[in-house]
């Protein structure tokens, strides 16, 4: 309710903010600039590392928890805070694992950041793995992004060319070794324990927790994973504070925000803005609006496929935060906005994130393996309009049955889009059905 | 069973061991340096990219058995790891593989109609090689390319921006020899509001 | 050392005190509250891959796996609620959807975890009108059938394979509901203990070969036993019908064989039945003859009316038989029962010749030195407590024949006196429990008691032996020997074993089951054999008498660790067979010798009374060490290391008369069958 209102007045304020440019983390992001070193070091990027590294690496933590920022890579977790969680001074290796698998559907953002502006991210891995003692940190991008796998490689030789990192990484008395590991096409390695299993060579089947990685992570060590854009903001953060990160966005919904939007919009596009943007405004005024116009619309699945979708009227009025569309029962996931018009048929947009789930699963556990092939296979009598209104009750129930149930949260993904699709539509897809006996008696 | 040849659980036999390459022999050594000592099994991963591209894009059962050789590695974990991700092909594929991304976003966008004009234009059904062996195709979940949907990958290169034409003519350049330009077909740099 | 200290939690709103390293399904089990599992096994490591074992905890948001999750100060953990209830019925309905309804025709029918949980957690009716899923069955070798679409993924026999059994040969391909258990390449398990996956199937997934369809659980008798097919005397337990043997699977005894057995005693049943020695036979006109109790012990009294027998115990054998044995030889004079007709080398009391670290310590050593001995066909148990060693950091070192074994070895070389070589002392010194395990091809080969006292002397040095402790292991793979050495059936000059007895005037050779008797050293002796199954010994006498076989009888046999066990009897002797006491008893009464005892209770009285440590079932009998030697020049002499036994499934004239044991050989030695059993 409290969101609701806060929604409300912002738009009476009728406040229309564009980022500015001048705020803008990632300067080339869509690689109108040199991707490389030359072009980084104009960007800023490098220009007082070595400063940074000079900080204790509590204050380094602090800095990034007080900047409020939250992970990019779906949960939305304060990333100073799960810094803070990993042990001090253990005399044991520490890593950090960088995730770049970004196979959520919907989500495109950390491949512009990686092959338009990888110096970004390269100085925020020497950063971050300053601040959580890490002197060796891995970046695991999945195995179709090729190009960017060789930009970044192209990026970290430059790098350690320069002494940037490597040996006295920056002139520091900071050692930092950067690889990077290719991943294969499974989108369970997204899951951090799972792909920690994948960068020890075996399957990507997620782990159990506790325990947790900050305790035993990577090759049993002391471990942090985090998202490409959480990591890649951090060089920028701390030089130009918190509170002017802070200053963008809400409270808790702070900084800037990478947003990728497709679907059925005039002009899909990745874009940075400010964090909690109306959704709306975002389509509106960054992709020429929705295919037919906003009175097209059908549906918006604002965060990657595993976020609920939001009917018209919410997004109509929605800001694009962690907090806010959690309040929708939602969620901002990945960032990867999915705009369906009525054009399409919804049913069969969330039929093909079953499959999705359903070729994803990693089969260790019984009700993620078992349950998405059951639903998968509802979905598609559901798209043909054959499954009954009781039937549907018995898909909605299987969802519950899954929900919270598996080892990692792959079931739930697995089972909110469908869920969101039936509160939503239940209605629609009742008549489905009921027009297609009529047809057929 | 899926057909698709990434993510199939059965392996063929070529008949003859898999020898590493002088190259390849290097790169493992290169590879192995990244990981710690008595971590030799997270090699596993770039070594099944290494023997796929030794071996025209596919992985034998003899792919596996030297790599298990050369990492210490039980077969059976091996072959676990081969079948488990879809872009290792357990069978030969052919000289282009097309793979077409199914997933939601894209097919908002009409992916639909680039799986048909690329089944007609390669004369292979999903899943299928064609005769002269240039081409297999195969449907793929998302590719991390939404914004630039719908798209394809070939072999690694990522085709964006799609529609019926400009498909056409990716394929064409194939059967003729011509260089294609990676990336979108529409003038985009990358996934830019234009 | 593991911080053990007990931590205060609710289980359903009691409270307890429990151990915090335990799990919240340990604790569950503690406060008596069953909770159902499919994937977890207190032997193999947590997957936590099946859900079933879901339960509430008070303030956490979801259901977690009470077999993963670690006990905390204040735990509260719910079992019984409607939402306990509702998440494993749901997880109960997903195992079931693509389940096949065969229990019928499964042969875990009425043994099967998944059915005894759909009683509870199941719906009535399915939900599911889709296809069932149909998985190919894929082999596994001659033991082990597969019906894969019975699989619940549960990856029980993947972690068996690789964490128990030490072969990594079985994995889960694939992924998602295209998962599938398989071995490398569809080949054969190459373990000796692969049987045990069977057990630990909880669905009909993975089934016995041989046992397919030959019974259903309930029509089955049951009998406690134990295996003598190597020395461990791994606990079993027997299901027959009839006069007929269908079932072996093992009883659990931490102290020995946990819960696993080998494939054995498993499977080599069919051969208790072929070639079996069913009526007394008689060499007329050089050729063996069906004769009659009556004949043949009539020609026996005759026979050793004016002769000097010897008496061969073989490795099968009982106490009780053994001890009847000696009695009846008594009135031939001494030095007339050898039990070692390999020659084992032993000295003056039980700590020279038996395993005397107990078996469930192997595990806590550092470093383990194997001396002519190959422990993974001899005793695949052991085997399985060394790995377990090798998994917990030791190193394992090997002197003799440089055989490959299912962990890394380190080999030194073939002579005795490697132990004294400078690396390994190194690492000896450092070791803080090191084990040495003699085997038999050195043992029977020691000529010289000096290296017998070196050994000790080094022992000592090294603290192998030291105030609590004996880490210096004689290993002998026969589960006869150590009973049959403990009551005295060897020769009064320990050291010098049967190849001395030959040079004895003796004329006559009573071999109870020894087949050494064929030896062509007795070609001159009148050869009477007492056994049960048509081997080389029984082809080469004078008189063949039938015997009963271990599952006929009850007899004690004493494990290598020196602890007595009882093998009780399954059903009546095939034939006309007699046990050997009774056979005796009469030959007793006929040559007018004492033998007090009418029945085997008495008989075992009496054995007690002067073996009161035999009566003591499960308990290893104590034995103070021997005096420290201090012999000042450690010296080992060189010995060739003769192997004993070369092919695990043809061990003994059971397992060589098995159909079963002939495939393993086949398929799985991958060596053609008549050259091994030659
Ligand atoms: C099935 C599944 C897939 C995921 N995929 C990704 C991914 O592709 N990229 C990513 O950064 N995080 C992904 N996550 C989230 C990660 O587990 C993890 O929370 C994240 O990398 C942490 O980074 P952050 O704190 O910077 O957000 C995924 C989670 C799940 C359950
Ligand atoms: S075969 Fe049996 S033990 Fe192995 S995973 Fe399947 S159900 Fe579990
Ligand atoms: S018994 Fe706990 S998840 Fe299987």
């Amino acid at each position: 309710m409290v969101n609701q209102i806060k929604l409300v007045l912002r738009k009476e304020e009728g406040v229309q903010r564009m980022l500015n440019t001048k705020d803008k983390i990632f300067q080339n992001l869509h690689g109108f600039e040199e991707p490389f070193l030359e072009g980084a070091l104009k960007r800023g990027s490098w220009s007082n590392t070595n400063e940074i590294l000079s900080k204790n690496q509590n204050d380094v933590i602090e800095m990034v928890k007080s900047s409020q920022l939250r992970g990019r890579g779906g949960a939305g977790f304060s990333t100073g805070l799960k810094w803070s969680f990993m042990p001090k001074d253990t005399g044991k290796q520490h890593y950090l694992v960088v995730n770049a698998d970004e196979s959520e559907p919907g989500t495109c953002k950390d491949r512009e950041i990686i092959r338009n502006d990888p110096h970004t991210l390269i100085e925020g891995c020497l950063i971050a793995s300053y601040a959580i003692q890490a002197t060796k940190c891995y970046i695991y991008i999945r195995g179709e992004y090729h190009f960017e796998y060789i930009q970044l490689e192209k990026a970290i030789a430059e790098a350690y060319e320069k002494g940037l990192i490597g040996k006295k990484a920056c002139g520091s008395n900071f050692d930092f070794d950067l690889y990077v590991h290719r991943g294969a096409g499974a989108y369970i390695c997204g899951e951090e324990t799972a792909l920690l299993e994948s960068l020890e060579g075996k399957k990507g089947q997620p782990r159990l927790k506790p325990p947790f990685p900050a305790g035993v992570g990577l090759y049993g060590m002391p471990t942090t994973i985090n998202n490409v854009e959480s990591i890649a903001v951090v060089p920028t953060i701390l030089r130009r504070g918190s509170d002017w990160f802070k200053k963008i966005g809400t409270e808790n919904n702070t900084g800037t925000k990478v947003f990728c939007i497709s679907g059925n919009v005039n002009k899909p596009c990745t874009i940075e803005e400010e964090m909690g943007i109306p959704l709306q405004e975002l389509i509106e005024k960054h992709c020429d609006g929705v295919d037919g116009g906003w009175d097209n619309l059908k549906a918006i699945i604002p965060g990657g496929s595993s976020t609920p979708m939001l009917p018209k009227n919410v997004c109509e009025t929605v800001r694009m935060n962690f907090d806010d569309l959690k309040a929708y029962g939602s969620g901002l996931g990945t960032a990867g906005v999915i705009v369906v018009n009525k054009n399409n048929d919804i049913s069969e947009v969330i039929e093909r994130f079953s499959h999705f789930y359903k070729h994803e699963s990693c089969g260790q556990c019984t009700p993620c393996r078992e349950g998405t092939g059951w639903m998968y296979r509802m979905m598609q009598k559901l798209v043909r309009g054959e499954i009954s209104p009781e039937q549907i009750e018995l898909l909605e129930n299987v969802t519950k049955q899954i929900e919270g149930h598996t080892i990692c949260a792959l079931g739930d993904a697995a089972a909110w889009p469908i869920q969101g699709l039936i509160k939503n539509f239940k209605s629609e897809l009742i008549e489905k059905y009921n027009k297609r006996n009529l047809k057929a008696s | 069973m899926s057909n698709h040849p990434g993510l199939s659980n059965t392996f063929s036999s070529t008949g003859e061991k898999f020898v590493w390459s002088k190259d390849s022999l290097n790169s493992i050594k290169m590879i192995i340096s990244r990981y710690p000592k008595d971590r030799h099994q997270s090699a596993v991963m770039p070594l099944l990219y290494l023997a796929q591209e030794q071996n025209n894009n596919w992985i034998s059962i003899e792919c596996i058995e030297t790599i298990a050789e050369t990492l210490n590695m039980p077969k059976i974990r091996v072959t676990e790891v081969a079948s488990f991700y879809s872009m290792y092909n357990t069978r030969p594929v052919g000289k282009n593989l097309v793979q077409v991304c199914r997933t939601s976003p894209c097919w908002l966008r009409g992916s639909n109609k680039i799986t048909n004009t690329i089944c007609k234009e390669t004369k292979c059904q999903i899943n299928e090689t064609s005769g002269d062996n240039l081409f297999t195709v195969v449907e793929v979940e998302c590719l991390g390319a939404c914004s630039n949907g719908p798209m394809i990958q070939i072999n690694n290169d990522f085709f964006e921006d799609l529609d019926e034409e400009n498909t056409k003519i990716i394929i064409d350049n194939i059967k003729n020899g011509k260089p294609n330009k990676i990336g979108s077909q529409k003038g985009r740099r990358s996934s830019e509001n234009a | 050392m593991t911080d053990t200290s007990l931590i205060k939690i609710k289980i359903n709103n009691k409270e307890l005190e429990v151990d915090k390293n335990l799990t919240v399904m340990q604790a569950c089990e503690i406060a008596g509250e069953e909770i159902p599992r499919f994937c977890y096994h207190d032997k193999l490591s947590i997957a936590g891959n099946c859900r079933m074992c879901l339960v509430e905890i008070e303030k956490a948001p979801k259901l977690v796996s009470s077999c993963t999750m670690p006990l905390m100060e204040g735990m509260s953990v719910i079992t019984n609620s409607e939402k306990v209830n509702a998440g494993r019925k749901g997880v109960m309905e997903f195992l079931l959807i693509n389940h096949p309804l065969d229990c019928p025709i499964c042969d875990q029918g009425g043994e099967c975890d998944l059915q005894d949980q759909a009683m509870y957690y199941g719906f009535d009716k399915s939900r599911y009108s889709e296809n069932k899923r149909a998985v190919d069955n894929k082999n596994m070798g001659p033991l082990v059938n597969t019906i894969m679409t019975r699989c619940i993924h549960c990856t029980r026999c993947v972690r068996f394979a690789t964490e128990v059994a030490g072969v990594p040969e079985l994995g889960m391909l694939g992924r998602g509901e295209n998962a599938e258990i398989t071995t490398y390449l569809e080949n054969s398990i190459t373990s000796e203990l692969s049987g045990n996956v069977i057990d630990l199937c909880p669905v009909g997934a993975l089934t016995s070969k041989p046992y397919q369809f030959k019974a259903r659980p309930w029509e089955l008798k049951r009998t406690d036993s134990i295996d003598i097919f190597d020395s461990v005397g791994s606990n079993i337990r027997i299901d027959s019908r009839a006069e007929e043997i269908l079932r072996v699977t093992p009883r659990t005894n931490e102290d020995i064989n946990e819960e696993w057995i080998s494939d054995k005693v498993r499977f080599n049943y069919d051969g208790y039945y072929q070639q079996r020695i069913d009526t007394p036979y008689i060499r007329k006109n050089q050729r063996l003859q069906i004769s009659n109790w009556d004949e043949t012990v009539k020609v026996l009294t005759n026979k050793l009316k004016a002769s000097q027998p010897l008496a061969l115990i073989g490795e099968l054998v009982d106490v009780e038989t053994g001890y009847a044995v000696k009695k009846f030889m008594q009135n031939f004079g001494e030095d007339n029962v050898e039990c070692r007709t390999d020659n084992q080398f032993i000295h003056n009391n039980l700590n020279s010749f038996r395993f005397n670290t107990p078996i469930n310590k192997i595990e806590d050593s550092d470093l383990i030195v194997l001396i002519g001995t190959n422990p993974k066909i001899e005793t695949p148990i052991i085997n399985h407590k060394i790995f377990k060693a090798y998994n917990n950091g030791a190193q394992i070192f090997n002197i003799g024949e440089n055989i490959s074994l299912n962990y890394e070895t380190k080999y030194l070389g073939t002579k005795l006196s490697e132990l004294e070589n400078e690396k390994f002392l190194k690492n000896i010194k450092k070791s803080k429990n090191p084990i040495i395990i003699i085997g038999s091809s050195y043992l029977n080969n020691l000529k010289n008691v000096h290296t017998y006292k070196s050994l000790i002397s080094f022992s000592h040095q090294f603290k192998l032996i030291t105030k609590d402790k004996n880490n210096l292991n004689f290993l002998n793979p026969f589960a006869s020997r150590i009973g049959q050495l403990l009551i005295g059936n060897t020769t009064k000059n320990h050291c010098e074993p049967f190849t001395k007895l030959l040079n004895q005037k003796f004329d006559t050779v009573l071999s109870f089951g020894s087949e050494k008797i064929a030896d062509s050293s007795f070609d001159s002796y009148y050869r009477v054999y007492f056994g049960h199954h048509g081997d080389e010994g029984a082809m080469k006498s004078d008189l063949v008498l039938p015997t009963p076989l271990f599952t006929e009888k009850n007899g004690i046999f004493v494990n290598i660790e020196g602890r007595p066990q009882e093998a009780r009897k399954c059903h009546n002797p095939i034939g006309s067979g007699k046990e050997e006491w009774v056979i005796l008893k009469k030959l007793s009464q006929n040559l007018s010798y004492d033998f007090e005892p009418n029945t085997f209770d008495e008989l075992r009285e009496e054995l007690f009374k002067k073996h009161p440590k035999l009566f003591e079932f499960q308990e290893i009998i104590h034995e103070d060490s021997s005096e420290p030697f201090v012999v000042e020049d450690i010296l080992f002499e060189d010995c060739k290391p003769l192997k004993l036994i070369e092919n695990f499934y043809m061990s003994d004239i059971i397992s060589k008369n098995s159909v079963t044991m002939a495939k393993c050989v086949e398929e799985i030695l991958d060596k053609p069958l008549m050259e091994k059993s030659a």
